[in-house]
């Protein structure tokens, strides 16, 4: 398989599970915050200072159809996370004299 | 596993932002040139599945759910300094744009989520595969047990971080074994997610795998040369 199919593949099944699937994905307290409330510590936890955010909680605010802001946050997110990528790839690569495939 | 702000004190948050910072500064130094140009785009690849694997919460037990953490994968597919970065870019995204993870928590969680789960993974994926045979089956073995140890390894973590600067009243022994047998749950979870990915780009291209470079390299190696040569 060729860099470039494996890499479209990969960001295709990115692109569906961020902003198709996890629409279906577990909306219930994750195991952080079901042991910290569990024992009692979640008493001293406050939101974060970007919890009103725009992009809070992968949705987008003002959008009022669930499906609809959850797709736009993850392909928002999916596409931020390509670019962040993208700046570590330039960082690590190291382009070889004898290297013809670019 | 992402902490909010408030559940522990400053002095250990920042204690762990520094340590945090100092983790990334390394990775920042000793990654450049562990990957070529065949194997660097990977690195980006990875930081969008982690972060898109990351939002896909399952549910573990009544009322409970957890989702990837990816240290693990991260660290066997573009080796532990590029991992660094890339669980950097997801926790930190997280945090500053999606509210996910406290901001003044952001360097307890690069360092739950990152930093230990990718040093644990490294060590104990390099010392399994020592005593293992150097096989495909092997290798997708090691990842997902790799993988199951991390998510212990980064709620141990946070336990340890609650011990020293803990807000709320507890029962170090009891938050111990909530936060743990939770986990474990969550942790069997990431040895599949785990185990499935390593297998399927084994399967395709073993070549980019980091972690198995060295174990599995004739076959592949001959094939780039071949390419080479057609095309000089």
């Amino acid at each position: 398989m060729s860099n470039k199919k494996l890499f479209l593949i990969g960001l295709v099944v990115s692109f569906v599970v961020a902003g198709f699937f996890s629409f279906y994905a577990s909306s219930q307290p994750d195991g952080l915050e079901r042991a910290t409330a569990e024992q009692g510590l979640d008493v001293t936890a406050i939101d974060s200072a970007n919890a009103n955010s725009a992009l809070a909680d992968y949705g987008v605010a003002g959008i009022e159809n669930e499906r609809l802001s959850g797709f736009l946050g993850g392909a928002i997110g999916v596409a931020l996370a390509g670019i962040a990528g993208t700046g570590i790839y330039f960082w690590v690569r190291t382009p070889k004299s004898g290297d013809i495939r670019h | 596993m992402h902490m909010p702000d408030g559940l522990i004190n400053a002095p250990v948050s920042i204690g762990a932002a520094v340590i945090a910072a100092g983790a990334i500064t390394v990775g920042l130094k000793k990654s450049k040139g562990t990957l070529d140009s065949q194997t660097a785009p990977l690195a980006g690849l990875v930081a969008v599945f982690i972060f898109a694997f990351q939002m896909m919460n399952f549910p573990v037990a009544a009322g409970t759910s957890g989702h990837l953490m990816g240290g693990a994968l991260a660290s066997i597919l573009v080796g532990p300094y590029v991992a660094i970065l890339v669980m950097t870019v997801v926790v930190s995204l997280q945090a500053l744009v999606f509210a996910d993870g406290g901001l003044s928590a952001l360097g307890l969680n690069l360092l739950n989520m990152g930093i230990v789960s990718i040093v644990v993974s490294a060590l104990l994926f390099a010392g399994l595969m020592k005593l293992l045979p150097k096989t495909r089956t092997s290798i997708i073995g090691v990842s997902a047990t790799v993988a199951f140890i991390s998510v212990l390894a980064s709620a141990g973590a946070f336990v340890f971080e609650y011990s020293l600067g803990g807000n709320a009243t507890y029962n170090i022994a009891s938050v111990l074994i909530s936060v743990m047998s939770v986990h474990v749950l969550i942790g069997i979870g990431e040895a599949i997610i785990t185990g499935l990915t390593i297998g399927a780009i084994l399967a395709t291209r073993a070549d980019l795998v980091y972690g198995a470079r060295k174990f599995l390299p004739a076959h592949n190696l001959l094939i780039k040369e071949s390419v080479v040569q057609s095309n000089v």
